[in-house]
């Protein structure tokens, strides 16, 4: 065998040369794609905020009150689409977070209800009101991971039977009506603002939206979700607990579907059985939408931010351009589509 | 049936003497010493009686036909597969393991036919995955990723196999085979100090990667750690091997001295010619 060929003799015969990446190999059109694909969503979040600003009667859109409706809004999708990337990262789906945020803001509310009854204190209340929503949320979620592992059946059916049955599960409390009797805490998180532009429901979105991104991308655990997604045979080589790890990220979808719940009720000043219903697509659509594979093992939080603050942003523009609300629903299903499709545009360019 | 001939060990082939390769190769001890080991899958007798030992700094190549029980073999040192029976020590302890992460945590790597990367992480992630550096601390202990050290390190480890990768950081997916090759062969020789295992390690690779991946294995073996090489290239196995182990219908038939036999002598061996042919 000669010794050495020049990289460029052996290159034709063999399409695994170990020269330059493909990507510095590729056409510049076709690089542009690929670039873009990782920044298109800020732009059409820009190009939204830009147009809608100079569309709306006096530029509604830049004033508090707008902005206030579309931070607002945002705060449970947000919640429920942090936990729904981690688990799409893992090549999952959880269909059930929307479910869990109605039923365990409903049993905290009905909890609180029968403490405040028998006479307990309102902070008291409280603490027991978010532990209940945040410990039932979690336990749910790990169920759904335990038997999605242990049982092996595809996530989108266990977690679809989950929505069946826990999304019916808030109307068979307190009689299906609004639970109403809540300590005056829950109601001072509703209202409490930071000069009246940051509410705390919202602070605590964005708090814990930097707390899970921070574990997704900087820890263990979060590298590792990653992997199982991205192969999951090759995890289990590398000696990860896959198993173990489902279940957690399942748990942790859970978990921040009850904070949901809490954040929800906090809104209103009540628990409302009707609370989080469908609220899941709109968590999938963000996070797909943020540039995340349905595959699994591509991406990132604040890709699932931008998304899910687009959802929010069409919400309050439309009605200020005196478009019909329901307009929005159909926007958010053309941009799921455009996301995917860009998705697997890009996947089949890195692929050549 | 020329498969149920049981040549133990070193009793069939050429090289009966161990200990004489050049380079350091087969000094001392065996590291990893297989006795007696079969395996079947239900009716199917994969493996029959197979001994099998690695001496510190060898080359040894694995060779066979396909189905000849080279994957089950490899497979039952890197603890992926448990034997029926037979028994595989290592620096002279019996061992047992019940899983690949157990071989690993012994230092037994194993370079697998289909990588197992993970495409969409970075390089050093791939290299450092189940086994991640976390800063010092307390932020440590909650699992975080001391990434600067990882990427470091990973760079270091992937100059040793002298195939260029642009950036450490680069997703594995998006390079080229030969590139996706060096991660798993620099993953391995950076974690693999008792035996690395290669299940056809230049597969997927060109004339030059493969010549390349050839002087690293050689680099690692200087080292004295042993390579057990299953592969179909072989030119390449004649070329860089000490030791050529053939397995026939899942027994070893011969162990050749690739420097004192010809390449058709091997492939007899393989296809079956020489053991029914009777030059023993």
């Amino acid at each position: 065998m000669a010794a050495r060929l020049p990289s460029a003799l052996s290159a034709p015969g063999t399409s695994t040369s170990a020269g330059p990446a493909p990507a510095a190999e590729r056409a510049g059109y076709l690089r542009i794609v690929d670039r873009v694909g990782d920044f298109w969503i800020v732009g059409v979040a820009a190009l939204l905020v830009i147009v809608g600003g100079i569309l709306t009667p006096g530029q509604e859109l830049f004033t508090k009150g707008a902005w206030n409706s579309i931070s607002g809004f945002s705060v449970e999708y947000l919640l429920l689409a942090i936990g729904q990337t981690f688990v799409i990262l893992t090549g999952g789906i959880d269909l059930s977070d929307g479910a869990i945020l109605g039923f365990s803001g409903m049993v905290s509310g009905a909890t609180m209800q029968a403490m405040l009854n028998s006479h307990a204190s309102g902070l008291l209340t409280t603490v027991v009101g978010f532990a209940v929503a945040l410990g039932l949320g979690a336990l749910i979620g790990f169920l759904n991971g335990f038997v999605i592992v242990k049982l092996r059946l595809p996530p989108f059916i266990v977690t679809l039977g989950v929505l069946t049955a826990v999304g019916a599960a808030p109307s068979l409390i307190n009689g299906g009506t609004e639970v109403d009797t809540l300590p005056p805490q829950i109601g001072a998180i509703g209202t409490g603002s930071l000069g009246g532009w940051i509410y705390t429901t919202f602070l605590i979105a964005l708090v814990a939206t930097v707390v899970f991104g921070l574990i997704l991308h900087r820890t263990r655990f979060g590298l590792r979700t990653f992997a199982i997604g991205s192969n999951g045979l090759s995890a289990r080589r590398a000696g990860i607990n896959v198993d173990r790890h489902l279940m957690c990220v399942y748990a942790i979808s859970g978990f921040l579907a009850g904070l949901a719940g809490m954040m929800v009720m906090a809104n209103f000043n009540v628990a409302n059985p009707l609370s989080g219903a469908n609220d899941e697509l709109d968590a999938i659509a963000a996070v797909v939408i943020g540039g995340a594979s349905l595959f699994g093992g591509r991406g990132n939080m604040l890709g699932t931010f931008i998304g899910t603050m687009i959802i929010s942003l069409l919400v309050t523009l439309l009605p200020l351009l005196n478009i019909n609300g329901s307009w929005t629903e159909v926007v958010t299903g053309f941009i799921i589509v455009a996301a995917v499709a860009l998705d697997q545009v890009r996947l089949r360019l890195a692929e050549r | 049936m020329a498969g149920l001939a049981r040549p133990s060990g070193a009793s069939a082939g050429a090289g009966d003497d161990l200990g004489t390769g050049p380079g350091g190769g087969g000094e001392g001890a065996p590291v990893i010493a297989v006795q007696g080991v079969s395996k079947h899958f239900g009716s199917v007798q994969a493996l029959r009686g197979v001994d099998l030992e690695l001496y510190p700094g060898e080359i040894v190549g694995l060779v066979g036909d396909n189905g000849a029980g080279k994957s089950t073999l490899v497979n039952i040192i890197s603890g992926g597969l448990q034997p029926n029976s037979g028994q595989i020590s290592v620096d002279g302890e019996r061992v047992a393991f019940s899983s690949a992460l157990e071989a690993r945590r012994l230092g037994i790597e194993t370079v697998y036919q289909d990588l197992a990367l993970a495409p969409d992480l970075s390089v050093w992630a791939n290299i450092f995955l189940g086994r991640e550096t976390t800063v010092r601390g307390i932020l440590g202990r909650l699992g975080w990723l001391d990434r600067r050290s990882m990427a470091i390190a990973a760079e270091k480890d992937l100059a040793r196999t002298r195939i260029r990768i642009g950036s450490v950081n680069a997703a594995a997916g998006r390079l080229s085979g030969g590139q996706r090759q060096a991660i798993a062969v620099g993953r391995a020789v950076a974690w693999g100090s008792k035996v690395i295992l290669m299940d056809e390690p230049t597969a997927a690779l060109g004339v030059e990667q493969q010549e390349r991946v050839g002087e690293l294995v050689a680099s690692v073996a200087a080292d004295g750690v042993p390579v057990l090489l299953v592969s179909h290239n072989l030119p390449q196995v004649h070329k860089i091997c000490d030791r050529v182990v053939v397995l026939f219908q899942g027994a070893v038939v011969a162990n050749l001295r690739p420097r004192e036999c010809s390449m058709d002598e091997i492939v007899s061996w393989i296809t079956g010619a020489a053991v029914s042919g009777g030059r023993l």
